[in-house]
């Protein structure tokens, strides 16, 4: 029989599930850049026309929300370490850490507005 | 199982001045691989939503736009932001490749450290030739 009191673990519970999300996004955002890179070189840079072709495409404008929304919570996760390390007082780390999140969502609203909103 | 005896605290002196302490290179890598993050979070974020929605408007906005870009005070911002993202993105590399048991002893660790800051600076300038 397993002893679970014996086995309890203190923590936040959130370690390993940063650490994943942290090597996911990141992989996620290595991918887009070299897309990005790609139809770079392949267009051999870009004027008003290409450029905004570009953006009109569905799978691209997909493509590039999930790499926001991967951008968003990797700065989360960092941002959170930052401010673990350097913010002591836990009424200055939590307003801090609040205002980071509400930055972060306003962020991603931003984003949808550009990539479906009246650019399209 | 019974928790082992509290071992004794250390009452020597802690001597942590990070100033006068000489950094090895991958120390140096990872300090810049938050700073980078720093700077990107705080100014590369907002600065590319509010640079991607100014170049997708019309094609006099895109005009506009172009103009103030060609700036060369907004250059050296821009450069400074594409910095931070190559070595914040090589460092990842890196990171990921050590996760994978890649280049894990001392050497290979601080070559690829030095590989890291190295790269991410040549391609800087190389793209700042481009822009000049």
């Amino acid at each position: 029989m397993v002893n679970l009191a014996a086995k309890h673990v203190v923590g936040a519970h959130y370690g390993l599930r940063d650490w994943l999300v942290q090597r996911v996004t990141a992989v996620v955002m290595l991918l887009w850049t070299l897309v990005v890179l790609g139809a770079l070189m392949w267009n051999g840079g870009f004027d008003h026309a290409s450029w905004k072709a570009l953006w009109a495409s569905d799978l691209f404008r997909l493509l590039s929300f999930l790499f926001v929304a991967s951008m968003l919570w990797h700065a989360w996760v960092g941002v959170r370490n930052i401010t673990m390390d350097y913010l002591k007082p836990v009424a200055l780390r939590v307003a801090v850490q609040s205002a980071v999140v509400a930055v972060l969502v306003l962020y991603l609203g931003w984003t949808i507005q550009i990539l479906w909103g009246s650019a399209a | 199982m019974s928790t082992p005896p509290p071992v004794a605290r250390p009452t020597r002196p802690v001597y942590l001045d990070l100033t006068s302490i000489r950094q090895p290179l991958p120390a140096i890598v990872s300090v810049l691989h938050r700073a980078s993050g720093a700077l990107l979070f705080l100014a590369g974020i907002p600065l590319s939503l509010w640079g991607l929605k100014a170049s997708l408007g019309s094609a006099d906005a895109y005009a506009s736009f172009a103009t103030l870009v060609s700036h060369p005070l907004a250059k050296l911002v821009a450069l400074a932001l594409v910095w931070a993202y190559l070595h914040h993105l090589l460092a990842g590399v890196r990171h990921l490749l050590l996760d994978l048991h890649v280049g894990i002893d001392l050497a290979a660790a601080r070559r690829s450290s030095a590989i890291v800051f190295v790269l991410a600076i040549v391609l800087t300038l190389g793209i700042a030739i481009r822009l000049w």
